[in-house]
């Protein structure tokens, strides 16, 4: 009996092991930047241009810097979200436009509102390799100290939303 | 004789033309095998069974013209490595380093290996003393045996 009971160990040890790891989403690289200040930059506004944005003028702030651009197909997926919470008015939402025209940038936010208090342009994607951005939409929560707590890769999700977000965003308002 | 000396001018500017956007060129040349011996080390994010080298990815280009930039910049391959590893983690590079993390992935094939050779080398020896408890005679069976090999001898002598 214990003959056969060995291998099925393994072969059950086996599936296991399977079952989790394709169940895993390879996209999901754990972010290196995660308990590391966001990455300084000074890039033009995209309604104003001639403005300049930098994420030192968040410090004392909790708030989402959310990567986006009009020719993603996954950030309209999510933008109905974000435009809830910015108007729950719970956490200020930036918007780093990423490699983006910016008349077709302005178009998208006029066509399917604009939940951000301000995007920038960050149209070389310069700024979102320093972010380490490898798939659009990505969302950064950053604490008041401009430390990056948390990186969703990929839409944000009602479950990523209410599971993870929102209450890291509240335990850091406090 | 006006004409092949015309010729001939023309020839030679044409390559001197040739040979003074050679000279960028070469240093181009250098740029472009760093840039490429150190993207093969690394994955692209976007198609992540391709290298950094051979992926056609929007991002692999802007990471290509990151890394060539920084070869120019005079940065070296540890420290555009770095650069790569601090902002991607170290899931870019093909061969991750040697830290706690990364023990299994190193040597969980190697560990595999030493416990299935463990497990042969005792199935063997326990298989071998199980022959050998099966090949022992009991007396009676071992006097039989002689019995019978003495008559042969016997017989094998006088047909």
């Amino acid at each position: 009996m214990t003959r056969f009971l060995v291998p099925l160990g393994i072969f059950i040890v086996l599936v296991a092991f399977l079952a989790i790891g394709l169940n895993l989403n390879p996209r999901e690289v754990p972010s290196p930047l995660v308990g590391k200040p966001a990455p300084a930059f000074e890039l033009p506004q995209l309604h104003k241009p001639d403005e300049k944005f930098a994420p030192r003028e968040m410090q004392g702030k909790v708030w989402l810097l959310n990567v986006w651009a009009s020719w993603c197909a996954s950030c309209r997926q999510e933008h109905p979200l974000l435009v809830d919470l910015s108007e729950s008015k719970i956490v200020p939402i930036y918007g780093l436009n990423y490699k983006d025209q910016r008349e077709d940038a302005l178009r998208w936010l006029k066509q399917l509102g604009d939940p951000y208090v301000m995007s920038i342009s960050d149209a070389e994607g310069r700024t979102g390799i320093d972010y380490g951005v490898y798939g659009v939409p990505e969302t950064y929560v950053i604490d008041k100290a401009g430390v990056i707590r948390y990186k969703q890769i990929g839409p944000v999700t009602r479950e990523a939303l209410d599971g993870k977000i929102l209450p890291l965003v509240k335990e850091l308002q406090k | 004789m006006k004409r092949l000396f015309l010729t001939l001018c023309t020839t030679l500017l044409c390559c001197s033309a040739i040979a003074k956007e050679a000279a960028p060129m070469a240093e181009d040349v250098q740029v472009e095998k760093r840039m490429v011996s150190i993207s093969e080390e690394l994955r692209c994010l976007v198609c992540q069974n391709e290298s950094l080298a051979g992926s056609h990815a929007d991002l692999a280009q802007d990471l290509r013209r990151e890394i060539r930039q920084q070869i120019r910049l005079g940065k070296s391959d540890k420290e555009i490595m770095d650069f790569m590893v601090g902002r991607y983690g170290d899931f870019v590079r093909y061969r991750p380093p040697l830290k706690a993390t990364t023990f299994l992935l190193w040597f969980g094939p190697l560990l595999l290996l030493v416990a299935g050779v463990a497990t042969l080398l005792l199935y063997l020896r326990r298989r071998g003393r199980r022959v050998a408890d099966a090949a022992a005679l009991s007396t009676e069976d071992q006097q039989k045996v002689e019995a019978l090999l003495k008559e042969a001898a016997d017989s094998g002598r006088n047909p």
